[in-house]
């Protein structure tokens, strides 16, 4: 049985190219970028040359790439840095929908004594900007609104709030983990001072991230230790994975046109048909301004556990925000701050695709996902009467 | 992803007794789709023997709550009602080769809705206002805890949680939850109510309910990012604002009421909450 990988939210495939690139220096050319001898101390161009290939994809300088184990630390660090940089300020402004790497950490952050505002979202999923006006105060430290959202797709409004705190002179975090390589991103002309971004949902392997920052910004390490990327960020570097950054980096930033166009296609084909297939469905999230890989659909009357497993024996992997899937007895916090009915998010799933997925992945899916639907309806004590209409 | 045994993954994609019998001699409803689960259960019953000839059900929820169902109505068949009533949630869980702990609840959610059949059929429905509910978010009485608690030895507020959803939720009745398993187990209280003169005047009610809401109430919401204003004190009426994630939180509600609840207990009856 072949996988039908609709999950790249969640982690995506290593690009072959970017594989073959790192091989070598998990093996043969180990050494440390720090040494003296030529055996490690040459390893030092090969960090920069994925630098300058991270830099690139998003219009950065080189000196304002750090390199990172990940997204989650990246935020943290962002965060942080801002709130050690700036300590006669106490009031930090998030979203209610942001990844737990900012979430929770802001929540940290509050049980510290911080004032933490989180901005509701609609029923689309856009951020209420009203809300957002309102919660400006001459205390705000940072403000850290995610790019693109993981569960919807939705896309923030980053340009005209960056404009806003660029005024009041207020640091801006985005988490960018979700729309890097999926979206043209250029921060010479987008005004956030730090940006997020993960190896593993572009085509990178795991354990790798980088952190944008903005030249000029006050920075704070989060890592302390020894003298790498120029004191602000401790560890000897996983070089076999920032090389792999770097590939997966530059190509994303060939393809990018292409792949959003590729990618759309293929979603809109799958949402469009599985809606004419099956009776009862919604498409949560705002549809004309999303991510172009994602899409995130409700089935009623049945539950997403369910569904996922009974598509995992065709091989079919995406992702639920039921609660039965969440680890916890709670359903997914973004769908329901978006207003989501519980009955509609114990039946979400999100599709996500990448390079990888064929049409013909697709139309297996559109043929297969109405039947266990349909299937697991008729378990259902629920919504018999409605279907027969 | 859940370690499910192969008895539960057969049983899910090829569940066994599926469907509603027609003309039912009883029916077994519960859960609903909000909480995430449910099961509809109707039994043919030979009213000579009290036999359960045939069981079908109908179940909305994950693959362990479907296969629990398909082996709640397997286990039944040909039992009478007497020897269906004894069997417990473990015997549904055994059947399937055990279930994953955080799963147990499927297992309950199959044994009470064969308990509801049942009663049904027999007419000793009793009202529903007799029940107390503790867990608001997922709408389980105290009834249910103590019994699921005995009859499967569980001792903390996690067990209870996994075997009934209780405390699952925005988790205010967690300390309800405590109190009921030290009830049970008999283990001694480990702090003391603080205890109250009976007549307050003015200045010290004000100054305990303020006490309280600084060490009592504001520490659990701003654990869950939020916060709480005192904003006004007039006689018995505490008027309060609700801040940071308590702002259009689902459970505001919920949360207004468990302030309302604390303060009764630790100040006075008569006391009552409002959002100003």
């Amino acid at each position: 049985m072949n996988t039908i990988y609709l999950d790249n939210n969640a982690t995506t495939k290593i690009a072959p190219e970017a594989f073959d690139e790192m091989t070598p220096y998990l093996t043969d050319l180990y050494g440390n970028p720090s040494s003296m001898h030529t055996f490690g101390g040459s390893l030092h161009n090969k960090i920069e040359e994925a630098r300058e290939r991270v830099a690139a994809l998003i219009g950065a300088q080189l000196d304002e790439i750090i390199f990172t184990s990940c997204g989650t630390e990246s935020d943290n660090t962002a965060l942080m840095s801002a709130v050690e940089s700036y300590p006669q300020k106490r009031h930090i402004i998030t979203t209610r929908v942001e990844h737990p790497a900012v979430f929770n950490f802001a929540k940290h952050l509050a049980r510290k004594g911080f004032r933490v505002t989180f901005i509701p979202v609609d029923n689309f999923g856009r951020l209420d900007m009203d809300a957002f006006s309102k919660a400006l105060d001459d205390d705000v430290v940072v403000v850290s609104v995610m790019y693109a959202n993981n569960e919807s797709g939705v896309i923030f409004p980053i340009e005209e709030i960056g404009e806003i705190l660029k005024e009041r002179k207020i640091i801006f975090h985005t988490d960018a983990v979700q729309a890097v390589g999926k979206l043209p991103i250029d921060v010479k002309k987008l005004p956030v001072d730090m940006l997020s971004l993960s190896g593993h949902k572009i085509h990178a392997p795991k354990g790798i991230g980088a952190l944008y920052l903005r030249r000029g910004t006050r920075f704070y390490p989060y890592i302390i230790g020894g003298h790498q990327e120029n004191g602000r960020r401790a560890g000897t570097e996983n070089i076999a994975s920032i090389i792999g950054l770097g590939k997966a980096c530059e190509l994303a930033a060939k393809n990018i046109k292409k792949e959003v166009a590729y990618l759309s296609v293929l979603r809109d084909k799958l949402e469009k048909r599985l809606m004419e297939l099956c009776p009862d469905v919604r498409v949560n999230g705002d549809r004309e301004n999303r991510l172009p890989n994602t899409t995130n659909m409700s089935f009623e009357y049945v539950e997403g556990e369910a569904i996922l497993l009974r598509s995992n024996e065709y091989g079919i992997c995406a992702s639920s925000g039921s609660a039965c899937t969440s680890g916890s007895l709670e359903p997914s916090r973004v769908l329901r701050a978006m207003g989501v009915p519980f009955t509609a998010i114990h039946g979400s799933i999100r599709f996500s695709l990448s390079r990888y997925n064929t049409e013909e992945e697709i139309d297996t899916v559109i043929e297969i996902m109405p039947k266990i639907i349909k299937q697991l309806r008729e378990l259902s004590p629920f919504g018999k009467e409605k279907i027969k209409k | 992803m859940w370690d499910y045994t192969k008895k539960v993954k057969e049983l899910f994609l090829k569940p066994k007794n599926v469907g509603e019998i027609k003309n039912p001699d009883a029916v077994g409803e519960v859960g609903s789709m909000i909480c995430g689960d449910a099961l509809r259960l109707t039994l043919k019953i030979d009213r000579e023997t009290n036999k359960i000839r045939d069981a079908k059900f109908q179940t909305f929820g994950c693959a362990s709550a479907i296969a629990s169902s398909s082996a709640l109505t397997e286990l039944i068949k040909g039992k009478t009602l007497d020897e269906a009533l004894k069997i417990t949630n473990q015997d549904i869980a055994e059947y399937l080769g055990g279930l994953p702990k955080e799963k147990m609840h499927c297992s309950v959610m199959g044994r009470e809705a064969l308990e509801d059949a049942i009663v049904n059929f027999r007419g000793e429905k009793k009202p529903e206002a007799e029940e107390k509910i503790v867990c608001e978010c997922f709408e389980v009485s105290e009834e249910k805890i103590r019994k699921v608690a005995i009859e499967n030895h569980l001792t903390t507020v996690e067990e209870i949680t996994n075997y009934t959803k209780a405390g699952g939720g925005c988790g205010s009745c967690v300390p309800a939850i405590e109190a009921i398993l030290r009830d049970i187990w008999f283990v001694k209280p480990i702090t003391e109510k603080p205890t109250t003169p009976k007549k307050l005047t003015n200045l010290q009610k004000i100054a305990l309910i303020q006490d309280v809401i600084e060490k009592e109430i504001r520490p659990r919401l701003q654990a869950d990012g939020g916060d709480i204003e005192l904003i006004d004190i007039e006689g018995n009426k505490v008027v309060i604002g609700l801040r940071g994630m308590c702002v259009g939180c689902l459970m505001g509600d919920v949360t207004v009421k468990g302030i309302e609840d604390k303060l009764k207990e630790l100040v006075s009856e008569d006391i009552t909450v409002e959002v100003g």
